[in-house]
């Protein structure tokens, strides 16, 4: 079983993401914030980690060095999934530690396929 | 979860946000926005956008992105809004909402006012023309769109499906700690075809140099078979910039009959992986593969000093590292309370089930008194504490139905925005009790009385700056709009600190109108409630706000119809305050049980003022049916029930009647005689409309204790059913004066 962490702000992408992935086999578990995004990933284990760029509380840059930062399961892969392309940005998010980006709105097949490359699902 | 489904969600999802945007902007323009406001505006502009864009919405994407530009340039404190910009904001606020309520119909169209918002947007966020890229949505292509491989050059070659890619992947020290794993991408590429691998350990320090969170690696592989270019940078779509990949498709033709076997591949992939594993086994430390599985051992093993210097390279300080992850407790207390999502049909189903089960009780307790049971046996007093849960039950399931008018009451600043625009004033919304809590359909059917009832305040309420200032006051009139819980009741009020009312002007018109004899003398309230009268407009001149042909007794009729009644109260030149008071929820009522022409019916105890079993004299005939009953000095109506409701036809009014003297909201009182009163109780108010139909004079039904059918009189229609009463009443108010003077 594959555990996905999706953090946004939004209910509808959360749901979205839940609705995509939980289709293609994978368990999807979400948190509203950053704050509650990395305090949910802390209390198990995930394979890989969706997350917003623009959120209230700790924003997308802010989870990402909170879970590379921290002890638990620093090396797992985190995904950018936003809005915005700009490669400022992107950049900024790379340097945070991000695997990857993936822009809104997002292909369903395109979003599984992500997972699969960075989880090593098939 | 279906598509509309996540669709429905997504729209419940827009209305918090353009209420915390609404709130947002309004604090703008006050002055109280603090940063996070506008950070929160924000992020509720760009998660519209976001999401609109996955259901194809262009027109809702295509506005957001442009306010979402400028309230980015706002956050950034790139742009200052002056006073007209902030004007923007509000209207960009409105124009949004506007937009979603287009698509929720299904509508593709573009509002009128849209283009001349776009372009102020625009005209804002071009202050500063270098920053608008940034927050742009249009480089997506260019950054993840890959160039579509041209295939004419392998035609040449001569065999269209052969190909051959070299990649070389120069690893970033950052590759591990991204969460990249490299036999993921080796094992994915060898599912487009043969992998041959090398791997070049030379950049790999010996002893204390080698840190192993980092990646020392470089690779050379070479794919052989039939992938294109597009699969393959898709496996490194996210290495794109530490990658080279070349299509060597030709120089490797010959070559191809060289390669290994499958399995030889794959052994190659395997090989250069162990040697990425031993090097950091070497170093005492796990090997990160699949990061999950693997570092739960990881984060055990790893010492404290470590984790310190990685919080240090992440800008951390000790002190806050070792306060933040500190259990859930702590984060509960920073995630706001959740919210559940309910389909109000289910919570429906439940008040209904929860209604028949307070019947129920009902039924049982009738049943068990009539086989002569012991009131205080101990059977009965099990069935207080039914009836007591079953109360409980019932407020909790009714709980789950309320919800705060804050968003109602958001929804008005628009109104009076809009409507002061349009007139030329200059008015301040003042909201109290956002947080008062009534039924959610209250709140729905609440929503176009109190509109009508606001946009009335800023039209003929609050008066022209010039005229304010002209008498003291500020130019900026104020119209407070509160909500708050009194005695079992929701009590809205609506007072602006205009004019207040013209009762000369009022009179004259309801007059011209022939609403009122010319000669009536009305006490100040009576001519206060004339306003209430169906017909009746004071706009001298027919606004387009509050002009539509709608008076007061719209929302007079509105008002009553949810069971509520309002008041108007008005001081010359200090202003003119409406109450509305409102039942806590439609579902249950207080009543009456009453009997004419040999059925069962409910009074609404809220109407009813008084019961009387009247003497003789005080019943005088009137006009050639009509009987007027005489109480305290004036004479009020009576009606019988049962003919004006069509059970009996010409049935008279007899000394046994008793009578009960009910207000009617708009001809005073009215005496309706019944044949008996059986008590009073709460009944469960069930709809006729759905099951069963209108019926004149009767507002719905409830199911009384014996599993009996009680219809429950519609006060109002009641009297308007009786149709020439109307006229009657004028005249009766004439006489009653007639006497009052004649006394006085």
């Amino acid at each position: 079983m594959i555990n996905i962490l999706a953090i946004d702000d939004s209910l509808t992408i959360r749901e979205m993401v839940r609705e995509v992935l939980s289709s293609a086999g994978f368990t999807v578990t979400t948190a509203n914030d950053g704050v509650h995004g990395v305090d949910v990933f802390q209390q198990d284990q995930y394979d890989a980690v969706i997350t917003d760029i623009n959120m209230p509380k700790m924003d997308g840059f802010g989870v990402i060095e909170s879970i590379r930062g921290g002890g638990v399961n620093a090396r797992v892969p985190i995904l950018v999934l936003t809005t915005e392309s700009g490669p400022a940005l992107k950049d900024r998010a790379r340097k945070a530690g991000a695997t990857g980006w993936i822009v809104k709105p997002f292909e369903d097949e395109g979003l599984v396929n992500v997972i699969r490359r960075v989880t090593g699902a098939r | 979860m279906s598509r509309d489904d996540l669709k429905a969600t997504f729209f419940a999802e827009c209305e918090d946000l353009l209420e915390q945007l609404s709130e947002g902007s309004q604090a703008m323009i006050a002055g109280t926005a603090s940063e996070d406001t506008v950070h929160a505006i924000f992020r509720a502009v760009h998660s519209i956008k976001g999401a609109a864009g996955a259901f194809g919405l262009e027109n809702l994407v295509t506005f957001a992105h442009c306010f979402e530009t400028v309230l980015d340039l706002v956050r950034s404190g790139d742009l200052v809004p002056d006073t007209d910009a902030l004007h923007t904001i509000l209207r960009s606020g409105d124009m949004l909402a506007d937009l979603v309520e287009l698509a929720q119909s299904d509508s593709d169209e573009i509002p009128e006012a849209m283009p001349a918002i776009l372009d102020k947007l625009n005209e804002l966020a071009g202050i500063e023309p270098g920053l608008e890229a940034g927050a742009g949505g249009e480089e997506t292509e260019e950054f993840f769109g890959f160039q579509p491989v041209v295939f004419d050059l392998m035609d040449e070659a001569g065999d269209p499906d052969e190909s051959c890619f070299r990649i070389r992947l120069s690893a970033s020290s950052d590759l591990f700690r991204n969460g990249h794993d490299p036999v993921l991408l080796f094992s994915e590429l060898a599912t487009l075809g043969r992998v041959e691998t090398r791997c070049d350990l030379s950049a790999l320090p010996v002893g204390a140099a080698f840190d192993p969170e980092r990646c020392y690696l470089n690779w050379e592989i070479t794919l052989h078979g039939q992938a294109t270019e597009t699969a393959v940078r898709d496996v490194f779509m996210f290495l794109e910039d530490l990658c080279e990949i070349e299509d060597i498709t030709a120089q490797a033709a010959g070559d191809i009959a060289v390669a290994g076997t499958e399995e030889e591949a794959d052994h190659a992939v395997q090989d250069d992986v162990s040697i990425a594993e031993a090097a950091p086994a070497a170093a005492g430390i796990a090997p990160m593969r699949t990061p999950s599985r693997f570092t739960p051992m990881v984060a055990d093993e790893t010492p404290a000093p470590i984790e310190l210097a990685l919080a240090a390279e992440a800008g951390l300080a000790p002190a806050e590292l070792a306060d933040r992850p500190k259990g859930p407790a702590k984060a509960a207390a920073q995630v706001p309370q959740t919210t559940l999502r309910v389909d109000p049909e289910r919570v429906d189903r439940l008040i209904n089930t929860v209604g028949e089960l307070i019947i129920n009780q009902a039924v049982i307790a009738q049943k068990l008194l009539e086989t002569g049971l012991a009131t205080n046996s101990d059977i009965m007093s099990d069935l207080d504490d039914y009836q007591y849960l079953a109360r409980e039950l019932q407020e909790g399931v009714m709980a789950i139905r309320a919800q705060p008018v804050k968003p109602l009451f958001q929804r008005m600043q628009r109104i009076v925005r809009e409507a002061a625009d349009s007139l030329g004033k200059e008015v301040a919304l003042v909201t109290e009790g956002e947080g008062t809590e009534i039924d959610k359909t209250l709140v729905e059917r609440l929503a176009e009385p109190l509109t009508h009832m606001i946009r009335n305040a800023v039209d003929h309420g609050i008066e022209s700056p010039e005229k304010r200032m002209a008498v003291g006051k500020p130019a900026l009139g104020t119209i407070r709009l509160s909500a708050a819980h009194r005695s079992g009741d929701v009590l809205i009020e609506i007072a602006d600190d205009g004019a207040g009312l013209n009762r000369k002007r009022i009179l004259e018109i309801a007059v011209s109108k022939g609403l009122v004899p010319s000669d009536a003398k009305l006490s100040e309230p009576e001519i206060d409630n004339l306003l209430f009268m169906a017909g009746f407009s004071t706009a001298e001149k027919v606004t387009n706000l509050s002009g539509r042909g709608v008076g007061m007794d719209v929302v007079k009729t509105a008002i009553t119809s949810l069971g509520g009644k309002v008041t108007i109260s008005s001081r010359p030149g200090e202003g003119t305050q409406f109450a509305i008071s409102l039942p806590l929820t439609l579902a249950v009522m207080d009543g009456m049980v009453i009997h004419a022409a040999g059925q069962t019916l409910v009074a609404p105890l809220s109407s009813v003022l008084e019961t009387i079993r009247p003497r003789a004299q005080d019943v005088v005939p009137y006009g050639r049916e009509g009987q007027l009953l005489s109480i305290r000095g004036t004479y009020v109506p009576i009606v019988h029930l049962g003919n004006l409701l069509g059970f009996t036809s010409g049935a008279p009014i007899t000394s046994d009647n008793i009578l009960i003297l009910i207000r009617s909201e708009h001809s005073g009182q009215v005496a309706l005689a019944v044949d008996e009163i059986s008590d009073q109780r709460q009944v469960v108010v069930k709809s006729l409309e759905g099951n069963y139909g209108a019926i004149a004079g009767i507002s719905a039904a409830t199911i009384l204790g014996d599993g009996r059918i009680a219809l429950i009189i519609d006060t109002d229609a009641t009297l308007n059913l009786a149709g020439d009463l109307g006229r009657d009443l004028t005249l009766i108010e004439e006489t009653q004066h007639a006497q009052t003077a004649a006394m006085g």
